[in-house]
C-alpha cells in the first residue's frame, strides 16, 4: 500500500535516499540541511546502514568517498559554507569516478550569509566550484514529493555514471511541509557495474563509464586524484590527460537522454515562456495561471536537471516564443546560461536576492510590462 | 628484494620516485614485513594514503589502495572502515599531511578510537615540494620557508595521538628496522586507533639545508639520539633531554568505534541488522 505523510522536503530527501539504497551518510550540522542528517542518524542503523557526524565537511566528503569505494551507496548533506569546503573532494570524486550524492540545501550567501533564508545562489558553484574541468550532474527538486523521487534518481545517476551528483535543494523546498506519497511499487534501482574479468578499473565502457568493483574482493585496484590511465595509475601523458578530461564531460553529455529531466506547463502555445527551477518554479507556475486568466499566453519550462545545462532543450522550447523570463533567486546565474543559448535580446531576468521568495505577481508584472 | 615479499608490491610500478638515501622505502619494507608476519589477507587489506612523498607508497603496494587528497587519508579511511569493518585499513601519511593540513582529521580519528593503523612517515619536512617547514620541523632548523631558522615549535606526534584518544602509540626509526616491523605489526593487531611515528631521513630536502650529512650519517643520528622506552624509564628526566624515545609508548584497551556502532545497529534492529 502506498503511504501518505506530511513532511518537510529534507525529510522526503532522506526517505528518498533510503529508498534508493543509500546505506552510508557522513555529514556536519548546518542550517538549513541538518534535518537530513538527523533523520538518517535515526533511520540508517535500523536498516543496517551507517551514519557518522564528521569533524567538518571536508572530512564528510572523504568519509563518503571511502564508504562508496567500500561498495556502499553514500551521501552527504550540507549548505553553502559546507558546500564550499566540500569542493576539493567533489573534484576528487569526479576524477576518481566515485559515485556519491551531495545534497546542498541552499541558503543565502556569500560566506555565512543568510543561514535560515532561501536562495538559489549555488547553481554556478555546483557546476564550477571545484577546480579543473569536469562534467557535473545537478538535479533540482521543487516540491516535497519531488525531493523524494528525484533523490532516488540522483543516487541512481551517481551509480550509473560513476560520478558525484549534486542534489540542489533550497531552504523553501527543504523546510516546507507538503504531502508526500510514497508509492507502493518498489522504485527502479541502479547499481554500479562491476568489471568483467580482466576489465581495467578505469577503462570506459562504450558509454564512457568504467566499471567499479568494491574494495575487499581481491581486485587490488588503485584510486588516485592524479590524472591516471585506464589502469588507474598516474601518468603525465598529454594524450591520456586530454582523453580523461574529455571523457569526464562526454560520459554525461553523450547520455543526456538518461540525465535530462524537465517539466512544462502551457509551453506549447506560449508567447512568453518562464524558465525557472526549485522553489522559484512554484511561483512561476502560479504566475502562468494568473497570466492565462488575463488572456496572456504564458508558459513554464521548469528545469529539473540543471547540469549538464539543457541548452538544446532551451533552444527548442524557446524557438517560437517572443520573450523568455528567467525567474531565480540569485543575481542571474541561470539567466546567464540561458542568454548564452538565446542571446541577450530575448531573455529577461526576474531575480531576487533579498532572501524573500519571488512572488507570482513579480513574475506576472514582468510579463505584463513586456506585453504592453 | 626478498622473493616472498614481492607479492605485496606492484612490481610493474617500481622503481619508486623517492630520492637517493630516502628512508621511505625502509618504512614500506617494514610495513610489508609486518603484514607478512601477521599473515593478513591481502584481499581484505586496504592501504589509504594522503599526498606527499611517503603517500606515494600506496601506488606501489598490491592491495586495494587509495591515494587521496592532501591531508584527507584518515577521512577516506574512516568512511571505508565504518562501511566495511571486515577490512584491515592502513593509513600511510607524512608529517605535514597528518599534522598540518590533516591535523584536525588526525585528532578526531584518534578521539573516535576507530580501528585504523596510521603510520606517520616523519621526515621533518615537506619533501615533495622541495623542503618547506612542516609541523615537525625542529625549531631553529632551516627550510626553504624558514631561511633564517625556524621559529615555531614542533608537535610531538605521539603525545598528540595519545592526548587525542589513540589507544596504541609507538615510535620507531628506519635505523631500528626490526623493531619498526614489530611496532607496525603490534599496531595493526591492536583493535582501535593506532599510530606509529616512523622517523625517516630526508637527506635531499631536509638534510642538505641543515648540513646533516648524507643518508648513512642521518641514520647514524637516529641510532645515537634515540633511547628505548625501557632504558628511558630508568633515567631521570634531565638525562633524557634531547633524546628521542622509541618503542611502544602507550597502549590501552578501549571501546572501538565500528564495534560500538555495530552495537547500536544490533540494539535498534533487535539483532537483525547486517
Amino acid at each position: 500500500m502506498s503511504q501518505t505523510m506530511l513532511v518537510q522536503g529534507n525529510h522526503a530527501c532522506a526517505l528518498g535516499a533510503l529508498a534508493a539504497g543509500v546505506r552510508f551518510f557522513a555529514g556536519y550540522p548546518i542550517t538549513p540541511s541538518t534535518e537530513i542528517a538527523e533523520i538518517l542518524a535515526k533511520e540508517l542503523p535500523k536498516v543496517g546502514g551507517k551514519f557518522i557526524q564528521m569533524e567538518d565537511e571536508i572530512a564528510s566528503m572523504g568519509a563518503i568517498c571511502g564508504a562508496s569505494l567500500g561498495g556502499f551507496k553514500a551521501i552527504t548533506a550540507t549548505s553553502g559554507p559546507g558546500f564550499s569546503l566540500m569542493q576539493e573532494l567533489i573534484g576528487y570524486a569526479s576524477l576518481a569516478e566515485i559515485p556519491l550524492v551531495i545534497v546542498n540545501v541552499q541558503r543565502g550567501g556569500p560566506s555565512t550569509g543568510q543561514p535560515t533564508s532561501p536562495s538559489q545562489s549555488d547553481v554556478m558553484q555546483a557546476r564550477w566550484g571545484s577546480h579543473g574541468d569536469r562534467g557535473v550532474i545537478a538535479l533540482v527538486p521543487s516540491s516535497v514529493q519531488e525531493s523524494y523521487q528525484l533523490m532516488i534518481d540522483a543516487v541512481n545517476l551517481a551509480e550509473r555514471f560513476r560520478t558525484p551528483v549534486i542534489f540542489l535543494m533550497d531552504e523553501v523546498v527543504g523546510h516546507m511541509r507538503e504531502k508526500l506519497v510514497i508509492p507502493k511499487t518498489t522504485p527502479t534501482i541502479i547499481n554500479r557495474r562491476k568489471p568483467e574479468p580482466g576489465e581495467l578499473p578505469y577503462a570506459p565502457g562504450p558509454d564512457g563509464v568504467p566499471a567499479l568493483p568494491p574494495f575487499g574482493e581481491g581486485y587490488h585496484f588503485h584510486v588516485t586524484g592524479l590524472i591516471h590511465d585506464e589502469t588507474g595509475f598516474p601518468t603525465g601523458s598529454p594524450e591520456v590527460t586530454e582523453k580523461t578530461i574529455k571523457r569526464l564531460h562526454q560520459k554525461l553529455e553523450n547520455n543526456m537522454d538518461e540525465i535530462l529531466r524537465y517539466d512544462e506547463l502551457h509551453s506549447a502555445d506560449a508567447e512568453y515562456l518562464i524558465i525557472s527551477y526549485g522553489c522559484s518554479a512554484r511561483s512561476a507556475e502560479e504566475a502562468v495561471r494568473m497570466a492565462r486568466e488575463k488572456g496572456i499566453k504564458a508558459g513554464l519550462l521548469r528545469l529539473i536537471s540543471i547540469w549538464p545545462f539543457p541548452s538544446d532543450l532551451i533552444e527548442e522550447k524557446c524557438a517560437r516564443v517572443k520573450k523568455v523570463f528567467v525567474a531565480e533567486m540569485n543575481y542571474g546565474q541561470v539567466t546567464g546560461e540561458v542568454t548564452k543559448v538565446l542571446g541577450r535580446s530575448k531573455v529577461q531576468p526576474v531575480l531576487r536576492v533579498d532572501t524573500q521568495m519571488i512572488t507570482p505577481r513579480q513574475i506576472l508584472e514582468a510579463i505584463t510590462r513586456e506585453g504592453n | 628484494m626478498n622473493e616472498t615479499l614481492k607479492k605485496y608490491f606492484r612490481m610493474n610500478r617500481l622503481p619508486h620516485i623517492w630520492c637517493p638515501g630516502c628512508g621511505n622505502g625502509i618504512v614500506v619494507g617494514a610495513l610489508v614485513r609486518a603484514i607478512d608476519k601477521l599473515g593478513l589477507n591481502p584481499d581484505k587489506t586496504s592501504i589509504i594514503s594522503g599526498i606527499g612523498c611517503s603517500s606515494r607508497s600506496s601506488g606501489y603496494l598490491n592491495f586495494d589502495t587509495v591515494h587521496t587528497a592532501h591531508g584527507r587519508a584518515l577521512t577516506f579511511a574512516t568512511g571505508l572502515k565504518l562501511a566495511r569493518p571486515d577490512l584491515n585499513v592502513i593509513v600511510l601519511t607524512g608529517d605535514g599531511d597528518a599534522t598540518a593540513i590533516g591535523g584536525n582529521h588526525f585528532i578526531h580519528a584518534a578521539r573516535r578510537n576507530i580501528d585504523l593503523t596510521t603510520i606517520v612517515f616523519n621526515n621533518n619536512i615537506y619533501g615533495m615540494t622541495g623542503g618547506q617547514y612542516s609541523p615537525l620541523t625542529p625549531t631553529h632548523s632551516k627550510a626553504t620557508t624558514s631561511p633564517y631558522g625556524h621559529i615555531e615549535n614542533p608537535f610531538d606526534i605521539t603525545e598528540l595521538a595519545k592526548a587525542s584518544g589513540a589507544s596504541y602509540v609507538a615510535r620507531g626509526t628506519t635505523y631500528h628496522t626490526l623493531e619498526l616491523i614489530n611496532l607496525i605489526a603490534d599496531a595493526i593487531s591492536h583493535k582501535g586507533f593506532s599510530v606509529v611515528e616512523a622517523i625517516t631521513a630526508c637527506p635531499i630536502s631536509f638534510g642538505r639545508q641543515n648540513k646533516l650529512g648524507n643518508a648513512p650519517a642521518m641514520m647514524k643520528w637516529q641510532k645515537e639520539n634515540t633511547i628505548s622506552v625501557k632504558a628511558a624509564s630508568k633515567l631521570p628526566a634531565e638525562q633524557l633531554a634531547g633524546k628521542v624515545v622509541i618503542g611502544e609508548l602507550y597502549r590501552r584497551q578501549a571501546p572501538e568505534y565500528t564495534a560500538e556502532y555495530q552495537k547500536v545497529i544490533d540494539r535498534v534492529t533487535g539483532g537483525n541488522g547486517q
